[in-house]
């Protein structure tokens, strides 16, 4: 399946009640795939007139308890900043994909990594975090969705999920098999959710707190949350890290490419790993502090952005210096040859 | 002693901050009497604006959700897609409605969408102390049209209500006015058809409502409701203006007068 069509397969299964949506490339193909699905399963999709009307209607179903849906593209996801912003604020669990694309400004249809910082340092206004993943292939993709609806209800939070270009239109097989038929569990919603005002006082969903002391016990609240969050939330997978010489850092698609090129290297005996984030907020700060113990081993920050994930790496290893970064803009790919180029250099 | 009145179930006992002679008050007994004499208050969603009314929530007493500015109509839309057996209403002002929530005004009316959307006009912006609104009056002075709105520089009020007349999916449209008590009557009328309208799902319904702004017209609430009857009016005319309702119930009563 396409990747943009098998996140929605996924969506289905967990449970999804709504899909919202907007044409932009290159993600249109999920808002087609579910203007089809969505009715045959007796659920609600809307094409919307606007990624701000999109945010705002997803907010609006989430906020009623429901399960919800939307993808986007990096110029769309930015006018959904600020819906996210209120979500986050309003504690309602939503889950948005954006298939990333070149940019700044329209930029181009061609995949890039460069929504990394927006995605998870806020984007919207305000001191709030969101689950942020980065999936690597369209199995990961299928399975990292269908798992961020519990997540989000788990959390009250809206899941952000980081495609791209590539990811979103490769064709690969996705097995379902771990993936179940789920549905929304309303009941367990009821004590904040808009769901009608029977036999109970009305539920207000709202995130003005004029008294600034006040609004300060619940940014405390949040960050509370967020901690919790950071301590149980943290997913990342690793090849060959414990005896590198030089470990890559990398995640989606990009991890795919150097993936390939450090088993390569390994094979050859060249102590090299592979350091793959799959959770971008929370951050998997701890283990890169831990592959910085060793003061001979070296980091290379790989990614279609600039310096963007490069400044979580730095975060953990506690030295800018020692990292080093390689970066394509503007939606240029690496291909195998110049990582592993770049990976040698520095053996 | 007989009680003769009481205040609705559909308000919370809660104090108002609005000002003396706002008639955001007058326009909020309307509509919670309006969902509550309907039998719909447990049933009722209310999507609050940015604006004077942001505290509705603490008003009406049924769930409400605080959208962010404009975006009422599309968390309408969320909500009402969702659980389609509820009572979703907005309540929004004019810069919220007409200025930064036109799109989302607009399409949730194409749509069709099966929400009430309380349009409170007063051609100023309250909250923010006093600005010009998109349905200021040419010549009206506001504080950012301090000597008087210049058509030539500014551009000309919107009419809400003529402008979405042409929209398909508009069920029940109607402009009212809170100049006076048969005025209020007239608008608690229009709420009811308007919900009626949402509940037989019939498609989108707005009743707007001409309202006074005393503090930021620089008027006594007195004067105000004269102000509003001598200049809005004459530009924003009451009355029905798309009613797919009664037309319906006509048909209900002739099916019954048949049997």
């Amino acid at each position: 399946m396409k990747g943009n069509e098998a996140l929605c397969e996924a969506a289905i299964r967990a449970g999804c009640q709504a899909y919202f949506g907007y044409p932009i490339t290159p993600q249109n193909e999920v808002a087609e795939y579910m203007s089809r699905r969505m009715f045959e399963e007796g659920r609600q999709f809307v094409q919307t007139e606007s990624e701000v009307a999109t945010i705002n209607m997803v907010f609006g179903a989430a906020c009623a308890g429901a399960r919800v849906l939307t993808s986007s593209s990096s110029p769309g996801i930015s006018l959904m900043q600020e819906g996210i912003s209120y979500a986050a604020a309003t504690e309602v669990p939503c889950v948005i994909v954006n298939i990333m694309r070149g940019g700044p400004g329209l930029g181009n249809i061609a995949p890039s990594q460069a929504d990394y910082l927006q995605a998870t340092k806020g984007g919207g206004h305000g001191d709030y975090n969101v689950l942020v993943y980065g999936p690597v292939n369209v199995q990961e993709l299928s399975e990292i969705v269908y798992r961020a609806f519990d997540k989000a209800d788990k959390w009250r939070s809206p899941v952000v999920v980081l495609g791209d270009g590539i990811l979103g239109q490769m064709m690969e097989t996705v097995d379902f098999t771990d993936m179940p038929i789920k549905t929304n569990d309303l009941a367990s919603k009821e004590s904040w959710a808009v769901t009608g005002c029977k036999a109970r006082d009305p539920n207000i969903l709202y995130s003005l707190i004029i008294v600034p002391e006040e609004m300060e016990k619940y940014n405390w609240h949040l960050q509370e949350k967020y901690a919790k969050m950071e301590a149980e939330e943290v997913v990342f997978d690793e090849l060959g890290c414990d005896d590198a010489e030089v470990v890559a850092i990398a995640y989606g698609i990009v991890a795919r490419i150097t993936k390939t090129v450090i088993r390569k290297m390994r094979d050859s005996g060249k102590k090299v790993g592979l350091f793959r984030p799959i959770s971008l907020w929370p951050f998997p700060y701890a283990r890169l502090t831990e592959l910085a113990k060793d003061p001979k081993r070296k980091f290379l920050v790989l990614e279609m952005a600039f310096e963007q994930l490069a400044q979580d790496v730095w975060l953990g290893v506690k030295d800018r210096d020692r990292v080093e970064g390689a970066y394509k803009l503007g939606g240029v790919l690496f291909n195998p040859v110049e990582v592993e180029e770049k990976i040698n250099s520095l053996l | 002693m007989e009680k003769v009145f009481e205040k609705t179930k559909g308000l919370t006992k809660n104090r108002m901050f609005y000002c003396p002679g706002c008639t955001h008050g007058v326009a909020h007994r309307l509509w919670a009497e309006a969902v509550e004499e309907a039998g719909y208050r447990e049933r009722a969603v209310g999507i609050c604006p940015v604006g004077c009314s942001v505290f509705a929530y603490y008003y009406f007493n049924n769930d409400c959700i605080g959208a962010a500015h404009g975006r009422a109509p599309a968390v309408a839309t969320g909500v009402k897609r969702v659980s389609p057996e509820k009572l979703v209403y907005t309540y929004q002002g004019d810069g919220d409605l007409a200025a930064i929530g036109t799109a989302e005004m607009i399409h949730a009316a194409t749509r069709g969408e099966n929400i009430t959307i309380v349009f409170i006009n007063n051609t100023i912006y309250g909250m923010t102390g006093g600005q010009m609104a998109p349905t200021t009056l040419p010549g009206e002075r506001t504080t950012t049209t301090q000597t008087g709105r210049d058509t030539s520089k500014a551009g000309f009020p919107i009419r809400v209500c003529e402008l979405l007349q042409s929209v398909t999916g508009v069920a029940y449209l109607e402009r009212t006015s809170l100049d006076s008590p048969k005025g209020a009557i007239k608008t608690k009328a229009a709420f009811k058809k308007a919900i009626e309208t949402q509940m037989r799902g019939l498609g989108f319904s707005l009743v707007e409502v001409l309202s006074t702004c005393p503090t930021n017209w620089g008027l006594a609430p007195a004067k105000a409701q004269q102000w509003l009857r001598e200049n809005m009016i004459p530009y924003f005319p009451p009355g029905v203006f798309v009613d797919k309702l009664t037309p319906v119930l006509n048909a209900e009563k002739d099916a019954k007068k048949e049997k």
